[in-house]
Formats: structure tokens, C-alpha cells, sequence
């Protein structure tokens, strides 16, 4: 039984109303306009008036075209099939291969259940000492970058892609510029990562309805790998723009707006994707690093705020850095008691030491005399930026141990480090 | 009886509109029959002959015309033994039960029995004839390290007698063991399992009593600076990675209570993860046995559907006052209270209800007063107490402490433990701030003796504040000697190291001990020639005080540290 409807009664935003029966909640529809076919989802039900929102956007849209109702919510083909492929937000190819039809699963599925959760133990490297030394990723972490445009949060997010020790890599790009897609395609395919990777790409020209779409494309499609025993890192970026879009149906459908104009359910909405983070006992897992930019450079914004709430940490990309304060990743605890004994109390008291370093920084700036410490933290700082802060730095986790050591031993003498003796006695270099 | 049906006429997100074929009742439970599935929902509203329900479970797949079938009975849960130890969701569904019939994923619409029937060792404590009002208890099992009392259903009305009651042996917990019969001759079947709804408050005791006894929770800026009472209410707002559920967990642990109650709400799942991992191992210093024996979790993460959200802290403190009424003391502690008034605007905004404050509904403060209110000492009919204590975490946008739901909490709880920012990023922790933060019980320490070191945080902050502006050069010797002390008791007394095996857990004997020897410190005048030798003898005190926080009470090595402190401190003293 799949009617046809010709009589679309309101068209409001990317939202469209037609009168029709039988029509399930969250079910796909098929509109045929004159610039070709296109896809809706029914978000609302009142009697037989149906609400829909269109993913191409309601622009050009008559009151005489015809709706086909599908029978189905959204899917998404799943197979290995997806491995190098690029779809847009509507999960259409955007890379000339094949639509595939295969084994179609639901997205936005149901939670997992707590109890069978297991407590995140492995960690995942990335050759960036300041992720893998001082705020380590785990698998199955859920994990913002916040930062501000103009940051390089691409660039970051494509390194870890191609160095991440993981099986599959899922992108998800919202709102993203044409050029940021093509750097991230030329750089995964220079580095060979392209053929165990997966990309959902919506550009920020394309409609903004299938901005809301992709990160539960891409996080069905992760948890299906996931499940099927795979390690699974999904890159998201940038969540700011997902939550705008949300923002946008939202005031169209003329819900109350809570603060700044987003949804009341916007903790909820993203709460349901950034849960989807994961460690399946006897399968895979699937970890989340996500970019919020914050508009304005402000944490208090709804959207970093919110996703504070929810993520397990966060990391600070600013200046070209990921800040050592700020910066946090509330799982490192499960993982970096286990890599090499010098981990925590060298991680701790660098940081320390740099922190000293701030305030000698900002006593100079204020032109007090410098002490013989001060002048030794503010070589330290300089050192501790070029050699381990700096992004482009691409060292393992035991170099980069071995390099702070190194560090400490050009600026400091052993007992200024306020570092254990016996771990000194190991590693002190000579 | 027939059952009453309706059937959809609209859907909304979670909320969906139901024209109903008789009579509905309102915040009665309806079902949505979808092809196999039940989907459980409740009506919150009914307006021209349309009942709108939200429903507990995603709403995908639903459609007009879908059948609905009203239960005539509101949202309840059932409270019985076997409670303790359990993992539930917010409709009381329990999560591992759940996990074993569908696997990794939580499945909509599957609903299981919470309470196990399981035989049970019953101890009748009334005979035939006697009489019974709601709420009496006719018989015990042991639970655990628990009594449980069997009693009658708070709902009942009237007097009742007791027609025949099981004697002492084994019983399933759905077995009849018990009937009773009023004037009219009504005959009611009791098991040891009592169905309560859960917006309704319990009573069955005699009075309500003033919260007057500490809970003690090994926390010594809460002990003795910001006191929570058995049967009291208090709050922890703060921002996020400010260590608000580092501090539950630690007072779950530590707390000097026989039950407790963890309701996650609206939080990430992994935290929950951590207490069911951990609390098994864990001992109970009180009872010898693993903690989990006296912990209920009721467990509604934040991807779980939002309106079981709303219902999860009800679902939790009606099992509190359950246990109450044996005359135990419960701890209810509920994270984030800021996620369930979410839950409720998100309703208020498909409800297309007239906005509050930040679009919170207008009736977000009685909600939360009615809730906090729940709490309480009272006296049961036996002459014994029991209590609820609630303690709600909040999380407000932006750190800021203005909003609406803070300032709600606020207004009710007894005690306020706002956690800062800035204390949380130069690792203070607990982060609570000792000058915002407020209490109205009384703590394990008079409160004069209190107000006397109290009086040296404040003059400290003041001094502090006053060296960024004049630098320490420009500060007179006797207050940089206050800025010192304040800064010794922050270090040594109201910072404590969750990760030291020792200093986690400061029992009140040793917080008693501390504090005196804190107080002489920070009471008496030294001979100090100068700020440097004032900073390095403050540094040298705070060094030993804290080797000492973290000796063993049982050790060899206590005294002699204690010893070696004191000696510090005399050398100087004037």
C-alpha cells in the first residue's frame, strides 16, 4: 500500500505538511518535485496531518508535488563494501561509485544497555605526545576537541585518522567547506588510509536538514563494525554546525528555544550520539572525537557546554596547541598506570613545572628581576613547546617519555624536578 | 473488567495524543500496542477530550490510529525484598535481567518483573484478629544484613483485620502469606510485595521529626564546616569536571548510613559502569560485607528515553521512604537533578506550555520542593526513627549558579556544597567552595569552635585578595601570618585526597583530633621575625600535617608523627 499524496497543505522552512493516513512516526517519503526526486522524514503526527522535513531543503517545492510514503525510517547500507567510500548526509555516494542497497540497518538505534558495559581499558595511541603522554585517549572515550575557527582542528583530526592504531576510521563532516573535504580525501588517500575509512560528508552548501543526519549515519555504521569485533574511531567535526542545524528545525517547528535560541532537548540530542561510545565485551569498540568550535571563544556557549556535560573530558586546541591546562581526559587514569612506570609522576610533573613556568612568564612580562629558577623554567617552557607541544611532533609515547626526561636534564638538576629518586635513579639521562 | 482503550491521534517526540473511547485518569499508565511491542507511556495531560501521554520509549514506528489501552493504575513501582543490590532503569526494569533476555542493546517495550520470587524465610509478627492500618508491618524476612519489614499497602483505607496470616517458614515473595478483612467483609490477599505509586509520598508513621543527628561522611569539609543531617536535604551544583560525581561516589561509599540509593540521571553511562564494577569489591567499613549489599542503583543514562528520566528520581525516592519505614537510614543520592528538570521543559515544550525562565516550565519549583521534601526523620509507630537524606547534584548551564534550577534547589535543601571552578583547576578537591557554600545542621564539632576557624578562611581570602593588588611587600606581617593559616587550614583540613588510602576516609574521632590540633595552630601567636621565615614555617607545618593526614591511625608511626608536628609548632609558639 504505498499511496501517493498531491497535496502538500503548508510549506514552512525545510518543513512541508501533507494530509494522509496510516503514516508511521520517523517513516522516510519520497517527494517528486520538478528539479527530481528527493527524501523527507516525518517528524510530527496530528491526525492526518503529516509533518516532514525535507532533506534537500523545501526551496522550489510546489503544493502540487507528489509525496510517496516508504514504509521505513531512515537506513543505511551496511557491509565492508563501505570501506573507501564517500556518502553525502543523506547517504548517497559523493564519490561516483555505486548506491549501495545491501543489508540496510536503521540508524539512531537504542542505547546500550549500562550493565553490559565494561569499564574502558585500552588506550589508543596517536603519536602526539600531548595526547598520548598528558591526557591519553582510551578506546571507547568520548572526547571533544574544543576550539576556534581558524584553529587547525581539521588538520589535527586528519593526523589522527592516519595515525591512530585502530581497524576503521568513520568521518563525519558537517557543514563542512568544500576545501576541508578535499584535505581530508587527499590526505587520508596520500597516507593510504582511505581504504579502511568510511566518510559522510555534508559541505556547508548542501542542505542543512542532512547536517542533522550525519552523525547517526556514521555512528550506525561504526557501531555495526563495532559489533562485528572491530575497533572503530569516529571523527566528527564539527558539532557546532550539527547543532545549529538542529537549532534551525527546531525554531521552524516552532518549538520553545531554552537558551539562545537551541531546543530544549539539545543536552538529550547529543547525549544519544556521543553515547553511542562504547566498549562491547568479546567485540569491538567504538571511540568518539568530536570538534566544537565555540563560537566566541566562550565554554559557557550551549554547545561546548552541554557537550562538557556529556563527554569524558575534553581537549583545548588553541594557538595551534592542545592546551596542557584545560585540557583533560577523565579515562587516562584506566590507562596510563599500565604503559611505563615513569608515565604518571613524569606527566604530573611536567605539568607542574610548566605551570611554574607561566607564572615566571608572566613575572617577566610584568618586569620583575628574574631569579636563576626563573630564568631555568623559562628555558624549560621553550623547550617543553618546541619539542612536545608543538603538533608537529610524531613521536610514541616511550620517545616522548624519553624526550621530557631529556628536557628536564638540559634545564634542571634531579632534586629541582621534585620527581621520585628512585625513578630519577632509572631514567635521569647522563 | 474490560480494559479501557483510546487510540493515537497525534505524535510529538515522546509525547503522544490519544482520543479515548470512556473515562481516563490523569498520570495513569497506557500502553501503545505496536504490532508485538508495549510501549509504555503516561498521560500527563487531558484537554478536549484528548489525553496526551509521554511515553517512556522512542516513539518511531508509531501511527494514527494506533490502538492504546489505558492500565487504570498510576506509575507505580513495587517494593518488596530483593530490592537491594539491584540495578534498575528508571521504570524499575532491572538492567542486568534485561541485558540477559536482549543482549548488548536496550529493546523497547520489553518490561520485567523487578522484584525476583524467590523464597523468602517469613516471620509473622501479628496474629489473627489483630488490627492493621496502611503501612503496619505484619511480619519480617531477612534481607541481607537487613530486617524487612512485610507491611501492609500504604494506599489502604481504613481499619483492617488480619483473617489469616502464614506462619513462620518459607514463602515466595509473590505468595499469598497474608489476608486481611475490613467491617464491610472485603477480603485483600497480601504478599510480601507492595505495588506504590511513585508521585505519591509514603507515610505510615507516627510524626515527622526535626533533623537533628550528622550524617557523617568521612568528608571533612562537609563534617565540620558544611554538616548534612540524617534526614536532611542538600545540593552540589557545579560546572562540569568540577568533581560532583567523584564527591557522590565518595560519599555512596563513605556515608554513615545503612541503605543507599544511587540515582543516575540523565549522566553518562560510564560512571554507572564504574559503580557496578567497583561497589562489589568494595567493603563496607560498617558492616564487613561488599557494599553493594546496601545499594539500590537506578540507572537512566543520558541516551536513554527522556521521559523514564523524569520518572527515575520518583522511582527512587519511593524506595527510600520504603526502607524508611523500617526504620533505616537512607541515603538517596540523585545525579543530576538538573538533567530530570530537562526532561520535565522538554515535556513543557511539546506540551506547548507558556515558558518560565530559561523556557523552564512554571511549575519547576514546586516539582523540585515537592521532591526535596520527600526527605526527612521520622518517628514509625514501633517508637523507632528512620530517615531519607537527599542529596541532588545540579548542573547548571554555563557554571553559572543564576539559574533557574539552582536557584530552586536553593530555596529548599538544608545545605548548599557549591563546588568552583577555580578551586577544581588548581586541584583542590573536594572542590567545594568553603566561602559560598552554606548549612543549617548541625555538624559533628560545636559550631562556636567552627565559627573560629571559619572567621581565619575569610580574613585569608580577604588578605589574598588585597596581595594581588599591593603585592606581598605591601602587606603588614600579622596579615600575612592570617593569609598563612587560612591557607594552612585549606591544605591540610578542607583539601582531601580521594586517592590516598588513608586520607580518603577521615573518620569523626580523627576529625575530632585534627581539628583541635588545627584550632591551637591557627588560634595561637608565633615569633617570626619576617615573611620569609613566616612562609617557611608555615610550609614545614603543612608538610608534617599532611604526612600525618596520611598515617594510619593503627600505626606505629601516628604518634610519633603527631609528636613531631606539635614539636614544630611549639618551637615558634609565643
Amino acid at each position: 500500500m504505498q499511496k501517493v499524496y498531491t497535496k502538500i497543505e503548508s510549506i514552512v522552512g525545510n518543513v512541508i505538511t501533507v494530509r494522509a493516513d496510516g503514516v508511521r512516526n520517523s517513516d522516510l517519503a519520497e517527494i517528486s518535485t520538478s528539479s527530481g526526486v528527493g527524501l523527507a522524514r516525518v517528524i510530527k503526527l496530528d491526525n492526518d496531518l503529516v509533518s516532514l522535513e525535507v532533506f534537500s531543503g523545501a526551496q522550489g517545492v510546489s503544493t502540487g508535488d507528489r509525496v510517496r510514503f516508504l514504509g521505513y525510517p531512515m537506513r543505511v547500507s551496511f557491509s565492508d563494501n563501505l570501506l573507501g567510500r564517500i556518502f553525502d548526509g543523506a547517504g548517497r555516494p559523493r564519490d561516483n561509485g555505486p548506491e549501495l542497497t545491501e543489508n540496510m540497518i536503521a540508524i539512531g538505534g537504542p542505547s546500550v544497555n549500562p550493565s553490559k558495559r565494561i569499564m574502558a581499558r585500552n588506550m589508543i595511541r596517536t603519536g602526539i605526545p600531548m595526547i598520548d603522554m598528558f591526557n591519553s585517549l582510551v578506546e571507547s572515550q568520548k572526547l571533544p576537541i574544543f576550539s576556534v575557527s581558524g584553529e587547525p582542528y581539521n588538520q589535527l583530526l586528519a593526523r589522527i585518522a592516519m595515525q591512530a592504531e585502530v581497524d576503521i576510521i568513520i568521518l563525519g563532516g558537517m557543514g563542512l567547506k568544500y576545501d576541508d573535504y578535499l584535505y581530508f580525501r587527499d590526505t587520508l588517500d596520500k597516507s593510504g588510509s582511505l581504504s579502511h575509512t568510511i566518510m559522510f560528508i555534508h559541505t556547508a552548501s548542501d542542505p542543512t536538514v542532512e547536517c542533522t543526519l550525519v552523525p547517526d549515519l556514521s555512528l550506525a555504521v561504526a557501531e555495526q563494525f563495532a559489533l562485528q569485533g572491530k575497533k572503530v574511531l569516529c571523527l566528527l567535526t564539527d558539532m557546532t554546525n550539527f547543532c545549529d542545524a538542529l537549532k534551525e528545525t527546531a525554531i521552524t517547528m516552532e518549538q520553545v528555544p531554552s537558551n539562545r535560541g537551541y531546543p530544549g532537548d539539545l543536552y538529550s540530542a547529543l547525549a544519544s550520539r556521543y553515547e553511542k561510545a562504547v566498549d562491547f565485551e568479546g567485540a569491538g569498540s567504538v571511540t568518539i572525537l568530536a570538534v566544537t568550535t565555540m563560537p566566541g571563544d566562550d565554554v559557557t556557549h550551549p554547545v561546548p557546554d552541554n557537550t562538557g556535560y556529556i563527554t569524558e573530558g575534553q581537549y583545548y586546541l588553541k594557538n595551534g596547541w592542545i592546551e596542557p591546562f584545560g585540557s583533560l581526559s577523565r579515562l587516562k587514569q584506566n590507562v596510563n598506570k599500565d604503559t611505563r612506570d615513569d608515565h604518571r609522576a613524569l606527566m604530573d610533573g611536567m605539568i607542574k613545572l610548566y605551570a611554574s613556568y607561566k607564572e615566571s612568564l608572566e613575572k617577566k612580562s610584568m618586569g620583575f628581576m628574574m631569579s636563576d629558577w626563573d630564568e631555568k623554567l623559562l628555558k624549560y617552557g621553550a623547550l617543553f613547546e618546541s619539542r612536545l607541544m608543538d603538533l608537529s611532533v610524531n613521536i610514541p609515547l616511550e620517545e616522548a617519555l624519553d624526550e621530557g626526561w631529556k628536557i628536564l636534564a638540559e634545564c634542571f638538576e634531579p632534586n629541582e624536578t621534585l620527581l621520585r629518586s628512585d625513578l630519577i635513579e632509572k631514567y635521569w639521562p647522563r | 473488567m474490560s480494559v479501557k482503550t483510546g487510540h493515537v491521534v497525534g505524535v510529538n517526540g515522546n509525547l503522544v495524543n490519544v482520543k479515548f473511547d470512556d473515562s481516563v485518569i490523569k498520570n495513569e499508565v497506557g500502553y501503545i500496542i505496536l504490532d508485538n511491542t508495549r510501549l509504555k507511556g503516561e498521560v500527563i495531560r487531558i484537554m478536549n477530550g484528548v489525553a496526551s501521554l509521554q511515553v517512556y520509549e522512542m516513539t518511531e514506528g508509531i501511527k494514527v490510529g494506533d490502538r492504546v489501552e489505558f492500565s487504570g493504575e498510576l506509575l507505580s513501582v513495587e517494593l518488596g525484598p530483593g530490592l537491594l543490590t539491584q540495578v534498575f532503569d528508571g521504570l524499575q526494569n532491572p538492567l542486568p535481567e534485561l541485558a540477559e533476555k536482549c543482549g548488548f542493546f536496550l529493546q523497547r517495550g520489553v518490561y520485567l518483573d523487578p522484584i525476583p520470587n524467590i523464597e523468602w524465610e517469613f516471620t509473622p509478627s501479628l496474629k489473627v484478629g489483630e488490627s492493621v492500618v496502611a503501612g503496619d508491618s505484619f511480619g519480617s524476612v531477612p534481607e541481607g544484613i537487613f530486617t524487612h519489614r512485610i507491611m501492609v499497602p500504604f494506599s489502604l483505607q481504613g481499619e483492617w483485620k488480619i483473617k489469616s496470616i502464614k506462619e513462620k517458614g518459607k514463602y515466595k515473595s509473590h505468595d499469598t502469606i497474608c489476608q486481611i478483612e475490613n467491617d464491610k467483609g472485603e477480603v485483600k490477599d497480601l504478599s510480601m510485595i507492595i505495588t506504590q505509586p511513585v508521585k505519591r509520598a509514603i507515610k505510615g508513621y507516627e510524626e515527622r521529626l526535626r533533623p537533628d543527628e550528622p550524617m557523617v561522611t568521612k568528608i571533612r569539609i562537609i563534617d565540620t564546616f558544611l554538616p548534612v543531617a540524617k534526614g536532611g536535604t542538600y545540593c552540589t551544583p557545579g560546572p562540569f569536571g568540577a568533581g560532583k560525581t567523584v564527591l557522590q561516589h565518595l560519599t555512596s561509599r563513605n556515608a554513615d548510613v545503612d541503605i543507599v540509593i544511587i540515582a543516575a540521571c540523565g549522566e553518562r553511562a560510564g560512571e554507572v559502569v564504574e559503580i557496578l564494577k567497583e561497589f562489589p569489591e568494595l567493603m563496607d567499613p560498617k558492616t564487613g560485607r561488599s557494599l553493594m549489599e546496601r545499594t539500590i542503583i537506578i540507572c537512566n543514562t543520558s541516551s536513554m528515553p527522556v521521559a523514564a528520566r523524569e520518572a527515575s528520581v520518583y522511582t527512587a525516592v519511593t524506595m527510600a521512604e520504603y526502607y524508611r519505614n523500617m526504620g533505616l537510614d537512607v541515603l538517596l543520592l540523585a545525579d543530576s537533578t538538573s538533567r530530570w528538570a530537562q526532561a520535565m521543559r522538554e515535556m513543557s515544550g511539546r506540551l506547548e506550555e507558556i515558558p518560565g525562565d530559561e523556557a523552564f516550565p512554571a511549575y519547576l519549583e514546586s516539582r523540585i520542593a515537592e521532591f526535596y521534601e520527600r526527605a526527612g526523620k521520622v518517628r514509625l509507630k514501633d517508637g523507632s526513627t528512620g530517615s531519607v537524606t537527599i542529596g541532588g547534584t545540579v548542573s547548571p548551564a554555563g557554571g553559572n549558579f543564576e539559574e533557574p534550577v539552582t536557584q530552586a534547589t536553593l530555596k529548599v535543601v538544608g545545605a548548599f556544597h557549591g563546588l568552583s571552578r577555580e578551586r577544581s583547576d588548581a586541584r583542590k578537591y573536594p572542590a567545594i567552595d568553603p566561602l559560598d557554600s552554606w548549612s543549617n545542621y548541625k555538624g559533628i564539632i560545636p559550631k562556636e569552635k567552627v565559627e573560629k576557624i571559619y572567621s581565619y578562611i575569610r580574613k585569608s581570602n580577604e588578605v589574598s585578595q588585597m596581595m594581588k593588588v599591593v603585592g606581598e611587600e605591601g602587606t603588614s606581617l600579622d596579615d600575612y601570618i592570617s593569609y598563612q593559616k587560612g591557607e594552612l587550614i585549606d591544605y591540610v583540613y578542607l583539601q582531601q585526597n580521594s586517592f590516598d588510602p588513608v586520607d580518603f576516609s577521615a573518620p569523626v574521632e580523627r576529625q575530632n583530633e585534627c581539628f583541635d590540633i588545627l584550632s591551637d595552630i591557627v588560634l595561637s601567636q608565633y615569633d617570626l621575625k619576617d615573611k620569609k621565615e613566616v612562609r617557611q614555617f608555615f610550609n614545614e607545618i603543612r608538610q608534617l600535617f599532611l604526612d600525618f593526614n596520611a598515617t594510619p591511625s593503627d600505626s606505629a608511626e601516628y604518634e610519633e608523627r603527631k609528636k613531631s608536628l606539635l614539636g614544630k609548632v611549639a618551637e615558634k609558639k609565643r
